[in-house]
């Protein structure tokens, strides 16, 4: 076949592209390292436009065993034990098959997890969707929800916390990201870096099929009027399979035969061939006729860029292969050499024992392009609503409008659709500020969140991302959790629109400032570009996963009301800022504005302190103030508590919205016993910390005096009606 | 008291209720689906998961396995045996239970926390429970919607083969929560022996304060008596 302009335009290639590569090759490459250049060079694999902003993040602290590079991030969580976890994103294949995009993006984080040695023991995602009343969202919705339950309930992964929204910008384009979270022994890690000469190179797993042929590049390309016709790049998830690919890996994992291993995700046998071999500064043998196939008469070329799922690639110490075949056998699982490891630094593709392609190993990696694209800043943005001048509307009118809209509905439409209990170490469910996760058979625990804010981001890039981290810190935090990294899954829109390019770069300059101030490492992470349809750019909508530490969990914390009689404390600054809140979207449909300013050594300060009332035991209950304000977080605290609370207006601000709704950061809620209430202002006071007694806890009514009165199990009910009748 | 867990391949329960059987003292083992003997065992237990995939049909494929043959013995001759979750439905394939488990009502996954009234204390499962106690347990499912014949229903309520029926928190056993469908709630039933148990909450799940609660115990401690 003729490699034409039209033939390289449809591998997603630029014209200056293919000229790059026929200069690295020295000739015209065929269709097959075409197709393999295509698959490594695309954005999804490459990091092309993201990569020189990536490098700017913090990626290094005294916790961080593994930063970004590996299958996933790794850190210390003392004793012999480590977590690895990172997330990442399946937008495109979920906007054109939801059940199967949802599953095999859980399916894909879980292997890069248990890919290094971890059995995982959480998962978390983050969904996006656009407005109820878009024709599709329903059926996305379902979708992606039974679709992201499927794969974690079928293979024995709790599914333990997560976020659902609803935003106009993803009405054509939906963002599924998936977190997985895993458990390994320090001295038992795994990397993808190839090592040594003339090493086996070993196919295990599913066999390989046609689905998903091109999906990385798809994923790397903007929706348009022919998105239904891409169902076919969609891969099949088999989660059953995949449990049993865990099994036998982790099984194999306990011997001393890996050295090195690599799941086959986005771009398949390429990608990860490539990646091991690169690390290594290795070539790599591959005898395409010896892959197992599920379909007859595959190419090479089909070979190559399948994305069937559940496979992975291990490179074996000498003489071992007869004892890992025998654990994959036990499993039922296929396992087969396919090749070797050799000092070419060439990928050397053979087919019917010809060579069929080689491509030198960097010009696929390290020489892959690097863009350093057109990029503009962000203004912040100018007040063009006066709050004051707004319709009048009653506090409990505002309140109940809030709770019962889809974004601050309860979740346990979806969450009741995940196993959340199976491993019996899910210490507190989702709906909370953070889940916990027991460390098996152990007193400590592991807290995990997942947080995103795509109205501050779109209104500021820069003050958004470091709102959003702030957000996820103060989230494990509430929980008694001691921060320690972070995951990111960026989304964003067409990277070549330089003001999108823009919102990238500054998110990730917010990001990477307040991780350096939080000292709060980025370990992982995911980069999903070109999220739009026809020109429409998404709002740019970094993610952002958290994992934090409780030493001891019988010290864990809660977001419940604990007591009658109670007090409630503010703890941090009420400013009164309405700007980008929730309270401006549902009562008067308004996005202006700049979002809440972010301070990060209040926020650092605040937090810590709020940690120490935790681990000192002088706090009953604990929640962070968000998107909503002081009033949906009172009354989210009162949910399944059995109590209500009584609270008067504030002395200072006069405007009561501004007091309820605004989204001032760096705020908590703690609820103490009166006999702890000097011990605690003490310490707030000896840390400068500034807090007010907002009320007290009452027996069933949700009480403002003189403003309103309602049954918590009113509110309750309110708050869970819209996701069932939807 | 000796304990024998099955392991299918896609069974995901395994180890947590090894780890419940273990807090309880019991004496465990784990026999992996390929082995055509069983350990001396006083309780075999057909653990949650989704045993090959649940692919056919839940609990299909394993009712026909190679270890079901020697479960099917023991049955037989009296040895206790414990079904959860996915457990009961291969119970029910191999018909050592009788009825079926059809898809939840809602055709949803279902995960959550409910509770069941104790109707049948004089067992060896559940002699340790008071008579009507409110329990709550965990389920996760997607066919745990019990279906049985007219006259084995009959027969079931009869001869108070059904311990547990799913109920509100004051024990009122109505419609509206029953979670899954089941017919007349039913949460468990025995044989006419009373020897095997088939469930569709996990009691396992409860045993450990931290986690839940402690409303599984009883049953393990039913056992040991």
């Amino acid at each position: 076949m003729k490699i034409t302009n039209a033939v390289v335009e449809k591998h997603g290639l630029k014209p200056n592209e293919y000229s790059k590569i026929k200069e690295l090759l020295g000739r015209e490459p065929n269709l097959l390292e075409l197709g393999v250049f295509s698959a490594m060079w695309n954005e999804h694999c490459s990091y092309k436009s993201s990569r020189i902003h990536l490098k700017t993040l913090p990626t290094k602290g005294k916790n961080v065993i593994q930063g970004p590079g590996e299958n996933a991030g790794v850190i210390d969580i003392g004793d012999d034990d480590a977590i690895v976890f990172k997330i990442e994103s399946h937008n495109h294949p979920s906007y054109i098959e939801p059940f199967q995009g949802a599953a095999t993006g859980v399916g894909g984080i879980l292997r890069d997890v248990f890919t290094m040695g971890a059995r995982p023991i959480a998962l978390l995602n983050s969904i996006h969707f656009g407005l109820p009343k878009h024709p599709k969202t329903k059926s996305l919705l379902n979708g992606v929800v039974s679709g992201i339950g499927e794969y974690g309930n079928c293979i024995g992964i709790p599914t333990v916390a997560g976020e659902t929204k609803f935003n106009s910008t993803y009405n054509e384009n939906i963002l599924v990201n998936a977190m997985a979270v895993g458990h390994a022994k320090k001295d038992k890690i795994f990397y993808s870096k190839a090592k040594g000469l003339n090493k086996s190179v070993v196919y295990v797993g599913s066999k390989t099929g046609r689905d998903g042929i091109h999906g990385a590049s798809m994923a790397s390309a903007e929706f348009d009027k022919d998105t239904e016709n891409k169902k076919p790049t969609v891969q099949v998830g088999d989660p059953f399979t995949e449990k049993l690919l865990m099994e036998a890996c982790l099984e194999l994992m306990q011997g001393d035969s890996i050295i090195s291993i690599q799941d086959m995700g986005a771009a398949g046998l390429t990608s990860s061939s490539v990646e091991m071999a690169s690390k290594g500064e290795l070539g790599m043998e591959i005898q395409l006729d010896m892959v197992p196939c599920c379909e007859k008469n595959m190419t090479p070329y089909e070979i190559m860029l399948s994305e069937s799922q559940e496979r992975m690639l291990i490179i074996l110490e000498d003489g071992k292969d007869k004892d890992a075949k025998k654990i994959f056998e036990k499993w039922d699982l296929d396992f087969v050499i396919i090749g070797k490891t050799t000092s070419t630094n060439n990928l050397t593709l053979k087919f019917e024992n010809k060579i069929i392609g080689e491509i030198p190993i960097d010009a696929l990696a390290t020489k892959a392009p690097v863009y350093d694209r057109k990029w503009t800043k962000t203004k912040l943005p100018e007040k063009k609503i006066q709050i004051k001048d707004l319709k009048k509307i009653k506090l409990e009118d505002a309140l109940l409008q809030i709770l019962s809209s889809p974004n601050q509905s309860n979740k346990d439409w979806v969450t009741n659709q995940f196993d959340q209990m199976v491993m019996t170490d899910t210490v507190q469910k989702s709906g909370s500020d953070a889940a916990i996760i027991r460390i098996h058979k152990k007193e400590k625990a592991i807290a995990v969140t997942v947080d995103s804010s795509a109205n501050y981001c779109k209104a500021h890039p820069y003050t958004g991302g470091k709102q959003i981290v702030c957000e996820n810190w103060r989230n494990l935090i509430s929980v008694g959790a001691k921060p320690i990294a972070i995951t990111n899954c960026l989304n964003f829109g067409n990277p070549e629109n330089s003001k999108v390019m823009g919102e990238f770069a500054e998110c990730i300059l917010g990001i990477k400032e307040a991780c350096e101030f939080l000292e709060y490492p980025v370990v992982s992470g995911n980069v999903s570009l070109y999220n739009g349809t026809n020109k429409k750019n998404i709002h740019p909508t970094p993610v952002i996963g958290g994992v934090g530490l409780i030493s001891n969990v019988y010290n864990k914390m809660s977001q419940y009301f604990k007591k009658n009689e109670n007090i409630i404390l503010q703890i941090g600054k009420n400013f009164g800022q309405l700007y980008q809140s929730i309270f401006l979207e549902e009562i008067y449909s308004i996005i202006d504005g700049p979002p809440p300013e972010i301070n990060l050594s209040n926020e650092k300060n605040n937090g810590l302190t709020v940690l120490k009332l935790i681990n000192d035991k002088l706090v009953s209950s604990v929640h962070d103030v968000s998107s909503g304000g002081l009033l949906l977080a009172l009354a989210e605290m009162t949910f399944k508590s059995g109590y209500g609370i009584k609270i008067d207006k504030p002395k200072n601000l006069s405007n009561l919205m501004e007091y309820y709704f605004s989204e001032d950061q760096g705020r908590y809620i703690v609820e103490i016993e009166p006999s702890n209430l000097e011990k605690v202002t003490k310490i707030l006071k000896e840390n400068n910390v500034f807090n007010e007694i907002v009320g007290t806890v009452q027996k069933d009514y949700f009480e403002v005096t003189g403003q309103l009165k309602i049954n918590t199990n009113e509110l309750y009910k309110i708050n869970n009606t819209w996701y069932n009748n939807f | 008291m000796n304990s024998t867990v099955i392991v299918f391949p896609g069974s995901n329960c395994d180890r947590d209720i090894a780890v419940a059987l273990e807090k309880l003292n019991f004496s465990n083992k784990m026999v992996w689906h390929k082995e055509t003997d069983l350990p001396r065992s006083d309780l075999i237990v057909v653990p949650g998961g989704f045993s090959y995939g649940d692919y056919l049909r839940a609990g299909a494929i394993a009712g026909k396995s190679n270890i079901i043959n020697e479960v099917i013995k023991h049955a037989n001759d009296g040895c206790l045996i414990l079904g959860i979750c996915n457990g009961f439905q291969i119970l029910t394939e191999t018909g050592l239970l009788k009825g079926a488990l059809l898809r939840n009502k809602n055709l949803k996954f279902l995960g959550k926390d409910i509770y069941v009234k104790t109707i049948n204390t004089e067992n060896q499962f559940c002699n340790k429970y008071k008579k009507d106690e409110v329990l709550k347990l965990n389920i996760a499912h997607n066919e745990g919607n019990y279906f049985t014949s007219k006259d084995h229903l009959k027969e079931l309520e009869d001869k108070n083969l059904i311990p547990f029926k799913y109920c509100d928190k004051n024990g009122n056993i109505n419609e509206e929560y029953n979670p899954n469908g089941s017919i007349n709630n039913i949460a468990g039933i025995f044989n006419n022996k009373k020897n095997i148990l088939g469930l569709m909450p996990h009691p396992e799940r409860m045993v450990d304060q931290i986690i839940s609660n402690n409303d599984g115990v009883n049953l393990f401690k039913s056992l040991l008596d």
